[in-house]
């Protein structure tokens, strides 16, 4: 389990280690053809801000050799905002006094209706915690539901066991993401206070869950915000290596969710978050992760803003998302119901899929068979 | 003429090219008539065989070139053989490239499960051409077991890191009797020149016409390539010296003895 490897690592030594890195360090790491984790603490760490540029080139350069010039595109689609966990900065948190709703299953199919006429085949179902009204079943019988309209079919939810993954795996579920969100484990609980999710172990392990269960791609992920960008990004990295030893069959994903404001009742301004991270930065992180692994799949959401998501296609990016809606029921059924998070990048697929296309790049609308989703 | 037969076709063009990974599918439309290639893969998990109009297929629609799908995805022998099915079903085509891989980072060919399902596609009647590992006794088992041709790498996939496989390619050129197609790794003419002095029958080339800034031209300089490492290999390339013959020769003494 990788609770056992993590246990050996203390986040403010790690931390330290990032910042202590030189511009030597950076050099030596740039110059490598296979990197490890201590390149990878020097391509993340300030020192090799200056050598932005350099790891771009080589970013683009080894991502089009693997991906070629393509980006798959995937949509969003929130089944429910019920929620039991208290999470300090999600709008579906507990605490925060909403409207709830969960998709029924005529809803959820005028909602798949509106997503195919954009052009998707690949789908994320989203959700909140709630296991009684949103549990297995709920999601066993979603995937049965959707999948004659979807080549495949990925989550973010809860949580679950390595036997429900198995189940669901077995409906037709080709991809789990699950974010850590933070892996300093003392400040998890500040950000978690109540409900399941606040036990960080099992959190921890959920990917390890995912590869025992054969779940085909684990996606990973911290959220950007909350803690040391350069600290979460080691033990993602770490958690990464680790499970693609482990886990061999599996493919992943990694993610770089910003904290986008969040609105919460009965307050006027947006809540924001503080420990954030520059575009400069996310750059440097998005190359740093193509320069450790060559066949990683890097994610990039309707969080980030029109202008950045359109440079950023070339740089090592290969997956995305666009017009998205963070609510249940955002894109047929009651598009006016709260969002998890605004989106900043509010154009249509179509659009998106037309600026794609003039960076020379082909947008991906299906790669996947439903024969292999069994 | 110097043709190519496998199965039942004959191919002028000893190039075969790969479909992804194209900046547009028109682009990709236009490399292949560049290439003059008469064989193209097809991934099968990338048709959309619901839709009437896959702009894919479309942009393949060329005259003398045939479609060949893979089964890229297929993590089993059971999955490649289900997947040769509905592929056989969408593209009306029973030639299939066989194409296993359980690991997903660097798409490694699984030799068990491949060889596995290459028995049972060629019972199905399909025309098999498996991507694998650069095994010389690998391919003397598919021939066994059917297969149309063999598809050994040259470097780990999309790496353009040319015939790393050096040996056991030369290998299983002198013991096959299906052709040889050199697949996987070629990332320059030059590579795959190579390969055709060697003696392969054809090469598989993608990456390196895909991801090049212009493919078109890419793809015709792959073409000549291809041409000229041919010609070469049935003219036949003179032995390589290092250095020049030693003045008495070390056998002149056996005519001495014979005189």
């Amino acid at each position: 389990m990788f609770s056992e490897i993590f246990e050996c690592y203390d986040w403010d030594t790690i931390a330290g280690e990032i910042a202590g890195k030189t511009e030597a360090d950076v050099q030596a790491a740039l110059q490598k053809s296979k990197r490890n984790l201590e390149d990878f603490k020097a391509l993340i760490s300030p020192a090799a801000l200056p050598f932005l540029e350099q790891m771009a080139r080589l970013s683009h350069g080894l991502t089009q050799k693997r991906f070629g010039k393509t980006i798959q595109m995937y949509a969003p689609l929130y089944l429910s905002n019920e929620c039991q966990n208290i999470c300090t900065y999600c709008a579906f948190s507990l605490d925060n006094n909403i409207p709830r709703r969960t998709l029924s299953g005529a809803e959820i199919l005028q909602e798949i209706a509106v997503l195919k006429q954009m052009g998707y085949d690949h789908v994320l179902l989203v959700t909140g915690e709630a296991n009684k009204t949103v549990g297995v079943a709920y999601l066993k019988e979603t995937i049965r539901l959707i999948r004659p309209h979807f080549s495949n079919i990925s989550m973010e939810v809860q949580p679950l066991d390595e036997a429900d993954y198995a189940l669901l795996r077995g409906e037709g579920l080709h991809s789990v993401l699950v974010y850590q969100e933070t892996y300093h484990r003392d400040h998890y609980k500040q950000y978690h206070p109540k409900g399941k999710k606040s036990n960080f172990q099992y959190r921890l392990e959920t990917p390890d869950r995912l590869g025992k269960a054969g779940i085909h791609k684990i996606g990973l992920g911290t959220l950007i915000g909350l803690e040391d960008w350069r600290a979460e990004a080691f033990f993602t990295a770490l958690h990464l290596q680790y499970l693609e030893r482990t886990y061999w069959r599996t493919k992943y994903s990694v993610s770089f969710p910003r904290l986008r404001p969040i609105e919460q009742a009965g307050q006027n301004d947006p809540k924001v978050f503080e420990r954030y991270m520059s575009d400069k930065e996310l750059v440097q992180l998005i190359c740093a992760y193509r320069l450790l692994d060559e066949e990683l799949e890097l994610s990039l959401s309707t969080r980030e803003e029109e202008r950045f998501r359109d440079h950023i296609i070339p740089l090592g990016i290969t997956s995305m998302s666009a017009g998205s809606k963070t609510n249940p029921g955002g894109y047929a059924v009651s598009p006016q119901s709260l969002e998890q998070f605004e989106i900043s990048d509010e154009r249509s697929p179509e659009e998106m899929a037309a600026v794609i296309r003039a960076k020379g790049y082909e947008p991906i609308w299906k790669d996947w068979h439903p024969v292999w989703m069994q | 003429m110097d043709h190519l037969k496998i199965a039942d076709r004959v191919f002028s063009s000893r190039l075969f090219l790969g479909t992804g990974k194209f900046g547009s599918p028109q682009l990709m439309g236009e490399a292949v008539s560049a290439s003059g290639s008469e064989l193209v893969t097809v991934s099968l998990k990338r048709i959309d065989a619901e839709t009437e109009t896959d702009t894919l297929l479309e942009q393949l629609q060329l005259p003398g070139v045939q479609v060949l799908p893979n089964t890229s995805g297929a993590r089993n022998a059971r999955e490649a053989v289900f997947a040769a099915q509905l592929a056989r079903e969408a593209l009306e085509t029973n030639w299939l490239k066989l194409e296993i891989h359980p690991d997903p980072k660097y798409l490694m060919p699984d030799a068990l499960e491949t060889l596995k399902a290459t028995e049972e596609l060629a019972r199905l009647g399909f025309v098999v051409l498996p991507y694998i590992h650069a095994d010389p006794v690998l391919c003397k088992q598919l021939e066994e077991a059917g297969t149309a041709a063999v598809m050994p790498l040259g470097a780990p996939i999309g790496t353009n890191k040319g015939l790393r496989t050096l040996d056991f390619l030369e290998i299983i050129i002198e013991q096959s009797r299906v052709p040889v197609i050199v697949d996987a790794g070629i990332g320059a003419p030059s590579h795959a020149a190579q390969a055709m002095e060697l003696g392969a029958d054809a090469v598989l080339v993608n990456t390196a016409v895909a991801v090049s800034s212009d493919p078109v031209r890419m793809a015709e300089a792959f073409k000549w390539a291809v041409a000229a490492g041919r010609a070469a290999y049935v003219a036949g390339l003179g032995g390589m010296r290092r250095h020049a013959g030693a003045s008495s020769p070390l056998t002149a003494f056996l005519d001495d003895l014979n005189a």
